[in-house]
């Protein structure tokens, strides 16, 4: 049980790096591994899901818009299946996440996607996040008082 | 009622060719691309997303390119676009307190924990034209500062600590989630319902609403307790993978609206708040959304209805730009048996009042013998 939560946790944490990064950045890097024979299992197709929001931020659920949504599935020659969901109507790289899931839970190819695809990839998303932060921070206003009848 | 017309063909196809020129315009003029109008025209992006009802930049700016600027237009495309998708379900409900804050201000609290960010905002602009943004403009590379791990906590949460306004309502256990893409609105129509045909509303109707709601139009003493934009990661629970999957992040704009007071006699009086969600930086549209949604709370909290603002079926009933513009703009097409009847009504009441003319002033020994 714990085994399998750590696997979906990690899952989980690959699929939050791949959603943000661009189908040519993962091909790019999976190119750099040596690849399983693997098939479509579910062709990439384009859909809609319902965004959510709360009202207050903090209450009770209600619909706030949709947003495209692209989805495929894959099956490793050797059993392993990847599932990819990505916002947005690139079908190409929802079959990329999908093929990624699948190596991620693979033995023999899990370590080099992490290291080789999902890391770097993450390690460049930090990158534009903590641009995007400083770049924020710069706008940050720092309050002082004018002590009056003074100078 | 309007009716087919044969014979048009040959001028609709010429005039949509017309369209397409005009469209282009001077061919001498460099066409702009869909990465210009998302990249430069960003906010129209944005308006078309939240009032087209779908967040897809790319889809957003063709539309924005097809209508030649006219955003109603483009939030028709969009509309008309949704429904050519399969649905994969619903996301889990984002969360806004974890959103990566671009800007965030309040005009309650000076001192908010995480600061006052102002982030790229118009505010303090001196809305004087920029004849050095006319060509080849390069900006100033932002400045830079470190960024703080703090929390950036909502405003209504810090209130809500002290118990000095009101908590967000919650849903009932098993409680489905109302959605008027699928049912048609009825009334009186509940908040989520009200909530999503607010944050897909036309933003100058919101405006002019909520403009009225401060005018003097059901009035509420409305503060901007925090106003919020930024980035917000988007979560789906996916049958088939068996687990929430992360689809990436979105960008929202969030207004939460404190209020005048409420209070009972069994209950300490505290604060009420209208809140106001759209996709993109959406200043405008969720501070007057906020502000409507306040409004239209006025039964729920026992205050005086009747204006305009309050009366939800008024406002939920003409807040869609598309359906209105549907209605309105269906005038122009054939109505030309509707008319011939009209016509000929008209003409036969003119006749009767000819002829009823004709006998008042008929000769003086008539009307003796009539008396």
């Amino acid at each position: 049980m714990t085994q399998h939560n750590t696997q979906q946790a990690q899952r989980q944490a690959a699929m939050a790096v791949l959603a943000h990064a661009e189908a040519g950045e993962i091909a790019a890097r999976l190119r750099t591994i040596p690849s399983p024979g693997h098939q479509d299992l579910r062709a990439p197709e384009s859909g809609l899901v319902m965004l959510r929001a709360r009202v207050g931020g903090d209450g009770a659920p209600f619909n706030l818009g949709e947003a495209t949504v692209s989805r495929a599935a894959v099956r490793l020659a050797s059993g392993e299946v990847g599932f990819g969901y990505t916002l947005g109507r690139d079908g190409e790289k929802a079959r990329l996440i999908a093929l990624c899931d699948a190596l991620v839970q693979s033995r023999d190819f899990g370590a080099a996607v992490e290291r080789d695809v999902i890391a770097p990839l993450r390690e460049q998303l930090m990158i534009r996040r903590k641009q995007a932060a400083e770049e924020t921070a710069a706008t940050k206003v720092d309050f002082y008082t004018m002590v009056r009848g003074e100078g | 009622m309007y009716v087919a017309v044969k014979g048009g063909e040959r001028a609709i196809e010429n005039a949509h060719r017309l369209l397409a020129n005009a469209r282009r315009g001077d061919q001498s003029v460099a066409e702009v691309s869909l990465d210009q109008i998302s990249e430069q025209l960003g906010l129209a992006v944005d308006r078309v997303m939240s009032e087209g009802s779908l967040y897809d930049r790319e889809l957003a700016a063709l539309a924005i390119k097809q209508a030649r600027g006219d955003l109603i237009e483009a939030i028709f495309l969009v509309r008309a676009f949704r429904a050519t998708l399969p649905r994969f379900g619903a996301s889990e409900p984002v969360d806004t307190g974890a959103m990566r804050v671009r800007r965030r201000v309040s005009s309650t609290f000076k001192d908010i924990p995480g600061g006052q960010i102002l982030g790229p905002t118009f505010d303090y602009t001196h809305r004087l034209l920029d004849p050095s943004l006319a060509e080849g403009f390069v900006p100033e590379a932002p400045s830079m500062a470190e960024a703080s791990t703090a929390p950036t906590p909502r405003v209504t949460d810090i209130l809500g600590r002290d118990g000095l306004i009101e908590a967000s309502p919650q849903a009932e256990d098993g409680a489905s989630v109302g959605d008027l893409t699928r049912e048609p609105l009825n009334f009186p129509a509940d908040r989520d319902l009200r909530l999503q045909n607010l944050a897909r509303g036309d933003e100058g109707f919101l405006l002019a609403m909520g403009y009225s709601t401060q005018r003097g139009y059901g009035r509420n003493h409305p503060f901007a307790g925090e106003i919020r934009f930024g980035e917000v990661e988007v979560e789906f629970a996916a049958e088939d993978v068996g687990f929430v999957v992360p689809l990436g992040s979105i960008e929202l704009t969030e207004c939460q609206m404190v209020n005048q007071f409420k209070g009972s006699a069994t209950e300490a009086p505290c604060f009420t708040r209208g809140y106001g969600l759209a996709f993109g930086q959406s200043e405008r549209k969720t501070m007057s959304m906020a502000l409507v949604d306040r409004a239209l709370r006025a039964r729920e909290l026992g205050e005086e209805v009747g204006a305009p603002a309050q009366d939800e079926e008024f406002v939920l009933s003409h807040s869609d730009n598309v359906q209105a513009t549907g209605f309105v703009e269906h005038l122009k097409l054939p109505h030309y048996v509707d008319f011939q009847s009209e016509l000929g009504l008209l003409r036969k009441l003119r006749k009767q009042f000819a002829e009823a003319s004709a006998e008042a002033n008929a000769p003086d020994a008539m009307k003796e013998a009539a008396e």
